[in-house]
């Protein structure tokens, strides 16, 4: 069987048909808190990273991270040097990429801190599930998700600039072209908010204004689903039509927030990724509860060495990729493939990690041949904002490919319902 | 409501009322083809088919020579043609999509399932016995989708501004219909004679829905006079500019409140001559100058509601 279920009308490539499997993944109530406790420690540190980034670089200075990789990274920006944003949180909505290795082990894949998609499905999922199969859901104590919009206006509100009065929260669209777009509707819908495109912003007298049919309404905080360089064409991309001209200076001074801030990708980024440990040691002085992959940084000699010597066992990725494109999964290329890869290394090693192939847990899977195991990851999403939490769910992401490790949807991956039972 | 929104469910209103009137027009045209007459009477129809569609420069650029079967598809089936009735219901289904947060889920899926339905048609479709069913069922789909809309959307903004561009989008087309045809209604005075113009008049008044109206309302032959007065002035007639335009004077008010808009004193002044003229003063005015004026005024409403509502310089 396996569900196919319509992500929004059916013409145009933009439009994707993501399958959803009807079996769901489970997590047990101590597996779930192990989790949770680990993502939210995991994004308060990469809060606090941001934070130092752009301020005094105590981390810096410490000798825990080289300064090349924060200072010359190509999403460090350096607009945010010396601005304070409300309540340090840069990272409002986190998306932590993660996969089990073993029965008590998870490794994070990634870290998303810039505009993390996918929670429509975390949502509709559970809708179709429970359209599905009510009579599971009555049987088993799954934790409800369903308050995830809730959860997300509070925080949103919670770091609006001024604390007088009712703030103005509107969620940003790149527009109906983008293929996120009926995620962007379905979110602004179900927190009632208005869903804007640059065009309806614009900046007069250190304010962000909306155009409504009564006039300009003020705008305290834009929850962004565009990218920093297409946000203000005046600061970043002259060329940008998504943008809104002058956002950045209102920015600046503090007159309106923007969810998430510009210049997170720095924390998110691959070369930035083996030192989260130590970052998470650094500020909060804890160990932590997630760890990383084993992870070869190709610009480091020694660690180029080890993988040009085991390419055919590693997976080695970009240093600034994703989605699961120019990748190489050494264990599934071909001879002629790997070579090709290592010329490309071998031009800039310093753009690549090397991580060891995972034995991705697989999770039941509904495919033509009957069930199956298939390879899962999970991402959570983590709300920064009033305080740090995460609602109990996630993105369930399932590789349909017999065998296949890469779950992103943009290369043939499913989804499906994740459960955490409640005790 | 953000300005752009109230602009997306104005073209959409005027979208979807254009597919219906495509199909009219293309329907008369039909019509007006199928009694004995000459070639070059034959190419006039579906030449004036374009006229009313404002499409005959962008006709002429691609084909050059009228042709039935070329005007058909530029006007019904062509992607290229932005007014054809492909492109307006693709339109008005981009939109709804643009608008999903601001329209219910029925209306999304009323007009999805037209544009799914569309899609799947080939050029067979225009072949002489296969077009009136064809012309039915547009028109069928643009009464479901504003029923859909009417019986489940809120009576808010948002189902305003869809109205004001739905009656915009009517009285334009009803202008136009009745100026194509204003050569063959002078002089004034004269009833009409012989068959082929009653049956030219009959399909006229067909394609607004009105030819039993007029039967209801003059119980008596046709003639030029009424059938203009019946078209502009009649305020029953639900295609004809007054009743138009009473339903869009209407609607701007509610909008507008307490205040007086600019938009508001266009529309007026176009309804002050649909409620209070006679017939026989447009006529000494002239019905094509008064057609002309009043399409472009009617242009121009929409062109000042976007200024007064939707923050556009």
């Amino acid at each position: 069987m396996g569900i196919t279920f319509l992500v929004y009308g059916l013409e145009g490539s933009n439009e994707r048909l993501i399958p959803f499997d009807v079996i769901p993944r489970v997590f047990s109530a101590p597996e779930w808190d192990l989790l949770s406790r680990g993502s939210i420690q995991r994004v308060r540190a990469l809060n606090m990273f941001l934070d130092d980034l752009y301020h005094g670089a105590e981390i810096v200075k410490a000798g825990k991270i080289p300064a090349d990789l924060v200072f010359n990274n190509a999403y460090y920006q350096i607009q945010m040097h010396g601005l304070d944003v409300p309540g340090g949180v840069y990272a409002h909505i986190a998306g932590i990429d993660l996969v089990r290795v073993d029965e008590n082990e998870f490794y994070v894949l990634e870290d998303n801190l810039r505009s993390p998609s996918g929670v429509s499905y975390m949502l509709e999922n559970r809708a179709i599930m429970m359209r599905l199969f009510p009579e599971l859901f009555a049987g088993n104590a799954v934790a409800p998700v369903d308050h995830y919009p809730d959860e997300l206006l509070r925080n949103l509100r919670a770091v609006a600039p001024h604390a007088t009065g009712e703030p103005t929260v509107v969620l940003l669209t790149p527009g109906a072209y983008n293929s996120a777009y009926f995620e962007h509707a379905y979110l602004a819908d179900s927190m009632g908010i208005e869903l804007v495109e640059a065009a309806d912003l614009f900046v007069r007298d250190g304010c962000v204004f909306m155009r409504t049919t009564e006039g300009p309404q003020r705008v305290d905080v834009i929850y962004r689903r565009i990218d920093d360089d297409f946000i203000d064409p005046l600061a970043f991309r002259p060329e940008s039509m998504l943008g809104v001209p002058g956002l950045l200076s209102v920015y600046r001074s503090g007159g309106v927030t923007v969810a998430n801030a510009m210049g997170t990708g720095v924390a998110d980024d691959k070369s930035v990724y083996p030192y989260v440990p130590d970052i998470v040691r650094f500020y909060l002085g804890e160990e932590p509860i997630l760890n990383n992959v084993p992870t070869y940084m190709l610009r480091d000699p020694e660690d180029l060495k080890y993988a040009l010597d085991n390419l055919a066992e590693l997976v080695v990725k970009e240093v600034h990729g994703s989605g699961g494109y120019g990748m190489l999964v050494g264990p599934a290329s071909t001879k002629k493939e790997i070579e090709a890869y290592r010329a490309r290394i071998l031009d800039n090693p310093s753009g690549f990690i090397a991580q060891p192939t995972l034995s991705l847990s697989p999770c039941p899977t509904h495919v033509e041949s009957g069930v199956a195991p298939r390879h899962v990851d999970l991402r959570p999403y983590v709300l920064s904002g009033e305080n740090v939490s995460v609602v109990p769910g996630g993105l369930t992401r399932v590789a349909l490919t017999e065998g296949s490790l890469v779950v992103n949807s943009s290369q043939g991956g499913g989804t499906k319902d994740t459960w955490v039972l409640q005790e | 409501m953000l300005g752009r929104v109230a602009d997306q469910l104005y073209w959409m209103g005027r979208y979807s009322e254009r597919t219906e009137n495509m199909a009219r027009i293309l329907d008369v045209a039909d019509r007006m083809t199928l009694t004995p007459q000459s070639d070059e009477t034959r190419q006039s129809a579906w030449m004036s088919a374009l006229e009313v569609a404002g499409a005959l420069a962008g006709y002429e650029e691609i084909y050059g020579d009228i042709n039935s079967g070329d005007v058909l598809h530029y006007l019904a089936l062509d992607s290229e043609n932005p007014s054809s009735i492909y492109s307006s219901i693709r339109t008005t289904r981009e939109n709804a999509r643009a608008l999903r947060g601001s329209i219910t889920t029925e209306m999304f899926e009323s007009i999805n399932a037209t544009w799914l339905e569309l899609r799947d048609l080939d050029s067979e479709i225009l072949k002489s016995s296969a077009r009136r069913p064809f012309f039915e069922w547009v028109k069928e789909r643009a009464h479901l989708f504003r029923g859909v809309a009417k019986g489940t959307m809120l009576q808010d903004e948002a189902m305003s501004f869809m109205d004001i561009g739905l009656y915009t989008e009517r009285a334009d087309s009803t202008a136009r219909l009745l100026d194509s045809k204003y050569h063959i209604l002078l002089p004034p005075s004269e009833e009409i004679g012989g068959a082929l113009d009653y049956y030219q008049w009959g399909a006229l008044l067909r394609s607004l829905s009105a030819f039993r109206a007029y039967h209801k309302i003059y119980r008596d032959r046709i003639s030029a006079v009424r059938v203009a007065e019946l078209i502009l002035l009649n305020a029953q007639m639900p295609r004809s500019l007054r009743f138009c335009y009473d339903r869009l004077a209407e609607t701007l008010e509610d909008l507008c409140g307490a205040e007086t808009l600019d938009c508001q004193r266009i529309a007026g002044s176009l309804h002050s001559w649909l409620q209070y003229r006679r017939i026989e003063e447009i006529f000494e005015y002239g019905l094509h100058e008064f057609l002309t004026e009043f399409i472009d005024g009617n242009a121009g409403v929409g062109v000042q509601l976007e200024r007064d509502f939707m923050m556009v310089r």
